[in-house]
């Protein structure tokens, strides 16, 4: 994984990056398998999430963001069908994607800071979730650009703790994309 | 029928068709270990895990089908890693079973407890941690499945006690679809469009060659590779882990190609205009520097792993399919190259002028380890089954025996295991009793795992060992002697210390010495005249003796050093 945190949308980020949906077998130690993958061949991973998939049960989906630098999209492809409880890969250019991604944020608050931050909370459409004397936690769901814009405008209040999802995506509407590859 | 899950196993590995489990028993195993002794399965008691495992590869290799090992929890599995990671970097078709602790004390830092699975998740190509009874048999179904179907490859199956313990309904899975793998599909079936891609580059050659590799006899594709080569009269090159897919005899081989490959193969490939990769992977042994490799070919590449294509090498046309497939299409389409007599032409002028070779031998020794192999060759029945270890004497071996069908080369290729020659060569002979086999192996590697003679003479495998004994790590020190001023760091281990034929007594095998040349062919007489028990010959060869070919690690193809009475020539 990488030691860096995810700097999100295309303008701030140097790196190519793809986007891979990977619906795999919900069993014990496939998370680690696909890591594991990722580690072995050098592939370097800019983010990761993971969450049951349609059949609950059976699958969950593992959206992975690569550096295509570091990791050939065919080698990934190829490497990761071989993992037998890989079930189904998709690729989604990042212009093609639809992405979100959740940002949570407590920030302390105070009678000094309490109107900028209502600002900067209203110009990112973000919404309070939580609130007590001293803090306010806030959310947002946005493209990684959007996380991002609002994660350098929280950086200015002083012991604000932030946590992102990491990205997921399905392909925009309209736009032709490659077949999902069946496992091989 | 209720049985317990250990009967569970075997019964299970019956139903696959096994005959014989290597293994060693311990606490966790335990439970299985009962049934076995009423089942027809043979059980081979090996005297260190490594020998367990690499038996089960030499059985493979041998005969073409799955090897199995079983062994007990902790140090019983991480015993038997290495073995797994040889599998795999040589797609040899293994079943693993490793007791694990009672799942209650998985995670607890139980004794003898280790988390197997993990450990090989990167060096198997599948792995389970069987957790109901009731499951057992879908494991290893799925076991056998996996190592043996796509590109083959070591499974291991981790049991925990008391599963093994508990009890189950007996049933088996009744085909491939109850076995639970919806992630696996392996390919099968040729891609029209890419086949007339194939056949069109294949029109237009000038300069073919047949790069074959140990794919061709994993698919069993070695009648459609001859098939193809007769008919289109392309140069056939195969690998080490190739050796044996093409006779060695057939005026169309070339021999070995890479590090330690025949100047012909090495120049064939690097002048080609197109290389027919088949079942291969472009291994650095094979290409030297890549982005100097057959600087002007167009590659066919056929390989049943989608992911070995494109991985080194850019393919012009990919096949992603089983060799024989494969070949056996490109067969049915009548596709060939125009004439090759010219490049025939050039081919014979370079096995003229660089055929493998060596200073003659001294009539006062010491051997010649090249001569060794020859002989042994010359005085052996045909067919014999050359199982080697790692280092000089198997770069000799590949080179210097005449290898003319598969399943006679047992070999460690992708990780070059040392200790891989005796207990491969076991397993060997287990697989195939009626051939001879013997091991060609170094002083050093002698030393890894020679404990398994013991398990030989016990179990009746009467193999025959040639240490090439040149009191060193030969292959170490020959680097140390071109590349390192002939600083030798290391290396030196003494021809005398152990005294190999009393080991040999020792471990109820009869031990032979042989200094000089008659020596060596009365010793090799005698060995292949015993054929009750197992034979160890220590042959005294030349420390100084070099394998040449060579291309240094990381040069290009082109730069290929010959044998020093060679040089100079045109
Ligand atoms: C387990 C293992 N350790 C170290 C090496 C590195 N190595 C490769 S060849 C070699 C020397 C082998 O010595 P020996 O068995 O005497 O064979 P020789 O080269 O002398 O024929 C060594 C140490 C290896 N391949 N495998
Ligand atoms: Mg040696």
């Amino acid at each position: 994984m990488s030691p860096e945190p995810f700097l999100g949308d295309v303008e701030h980020s140097p790196v190519r990056h793809h986007i891979l949906s990977v619906l795999v077998e919900n069993k014990a130690g496939v998370l680690a398998r696909v890591a594991g993958l990722f580690a072995r061949r050098g592939f370097n991973i800019y983010s990761l999430a993971v969450a049951p998939a349609e059949s609950h049960e059976r699958f969950s989906r593992i959206t992975i963001v690569v550096d295509a630098e570091t990791a050939p999209l065919e080698q990934v492809f190829g490497q990761l069908h071989k993992l037998v409880n890989v079930v189904e890969i998709s690729d989604i250019a990042p212009d093609d994607a639809v992405e979100r991604e959740v940002l949570l944020a407590t920030i302390p608050t105070d009678v000094d800071n309490r109107t900028s931050l209502l600002d900067v909370i209203g110009a990112a459409n973000a919404s309070i979730v939580d609130v007590d004397a001293h803090h306010v936690t806030v959310m947002l769901a946005a493209t990684p650009a959007g996380c991002d814009a609002l994660e350098r405008a929280l950086e200015a209040h002083p012991g604000v703790e932030l946590h992102r999802t990491g990205r997921v995506a399905v392909p925009r509407l309209g736009v032709p994309t490659h077949e999902p590859m069946r496992s091989r | 029928m209720e049985i317990t899950g250990a009967q569970a196993l075997i019964k299970s590995l019956e139903h696959e068709g096994v005959e014989v489990v290597f293994g060693l028993p311990g606490g966790a195993i335990l439970p299985v270990y009962d049934p076995i002794l009423d089942s027809p399965i043979r059980h081979i008691l090996v005297r260190h895990e490594q020998g367990a495992g690499h038996m089960a590869e030499g059985y493979a290799l041998a005969t073409g089908r799955p090897g199995v090992a079983m062994v007990t929890s902790g140090p019983g599995a991480t015993n038997i890693v290495t073995p797994i990671a040889n599998a795999h970097m040589d797609s040899t078709p293994l079943v693993v079973v490793t007791g694990q602790v009672a799942r209650a004390a998985i995670g607890t830092d139980a004794f003898q407890e280790c988390d197997i699975t993990g450990i090989t998740m990167g060096i198997t190509k599948h792995n389970f941690l069987v957790t109901s009874a009731s499951e057992i048999p879908r494991a290893i179904a799925a076991a056998f499945h996996l190592a043996t179907t796509g590109r083959p490859g070591p499974v291991l199956v981790d049991l925990p006690k008391d599963v093994a313990q508990s009890t189950m309904e007996w049933w088996y899975p009744a085909g491939v679809e109850e076995l639970d793998l919806p992630g696996y599909r392996p390919l099968a079936g040729v891609d029209e469009a890419a086949l007339e891609r194939a056949a069109a580059l294949l029109a237009t050659s000038e300069r073919p060659v047949l790069y074959v590799g140990g794919g061709v006899l994993k698919a069993r594709a070695h009648e459609q590779l001859r098939a193809f080569a007769e008919r289109t009269r392309i140069p056939v090159v195969t690998t080490l882990m190739a050796r044996g897919a093409f006779p060695d005899s057939h005026e169309l081989a070339l021999g070995m190609p890479g590090m330690h490959g025949t100047y012909a193969a090495v120049t064939a490939i690097q002048r080609a205009d197109l290389l027919i990769a088949v079942g291969t992977r472009f291994d650095d042994r094979v290409t030297g520097r890549v982005s100097a490799f057959a600087p002007g070919a167009k590659v066919i590449h056929v390989d049943i792993d989608a992911a070995e294509i494109n991985k080194i090498r850019h393919a012009e046309v990919a096949l992603r399919a089983d060799a024989a497939g494969a070949l056996g299409a490109l067969e049915e389409m009548g596709a060939a190259p125009a004439n090759l007599d010219v490049w025939w032409k050039e081919i014979r002028t370079w096995q003229e002028s660089y055929p493998l070779t060596y200073d003659p031998p001294a009539e006062a020794g010491p051997l010649r380890p090249q001569q060794v192999i020859e002989s042994i060759h010359a005085a052996s029945p045909e067919g014999t089954v050359v199982a080697a270890g790692v280092g000089q004497h198997q770069m000799w071996a590949s080179q210097f025996w005449r290898f003319e069908e598969p399943g006679t080369w047992i070999n460690s290729g992708g990780a070059g295991t040392m200790g891989f020659g005796v207990p491969a060569a076991i397993g060997a002979k287990v697989g195939r009793p009626e051939r001879t086999v013997w091991c060609i192996d170094g002083d050093g590697c002698f030393q890894m795992t020679a404990q398994e003679l013991t398990t030989a003479r016990a179990e009746g495998i009467p193999i025959k060992v040639a240490i090439l004994n040149n009191a060193y790590l030969g292959m170490v020190r020959q680097w140390q002697e071109m590349f390192y001023e002939e600083r030798y760091s290391e290396v030196y281990l003494n021809a005398d210390l152990p005294d190999y034929v009393k080991w040999a007594e020792a471990m109820g095998c009869v031990g032979l010495r042989a200094r000089t040349p008659d020596e060596m062919r009365a010793a090799i007489e005698e060995a292949n005249a015993i054929t009750d028990v197992p034979v160890v010959v220590d042959f005294r060869t030349d420390t100084s003796e070099k394998v040449f070919p060579m291309v240094a690690a990381g040069a290009s193809n082109d730069d290929i050093m010959v044998h020093p009475s060679q040089r100079g020539r045109a």
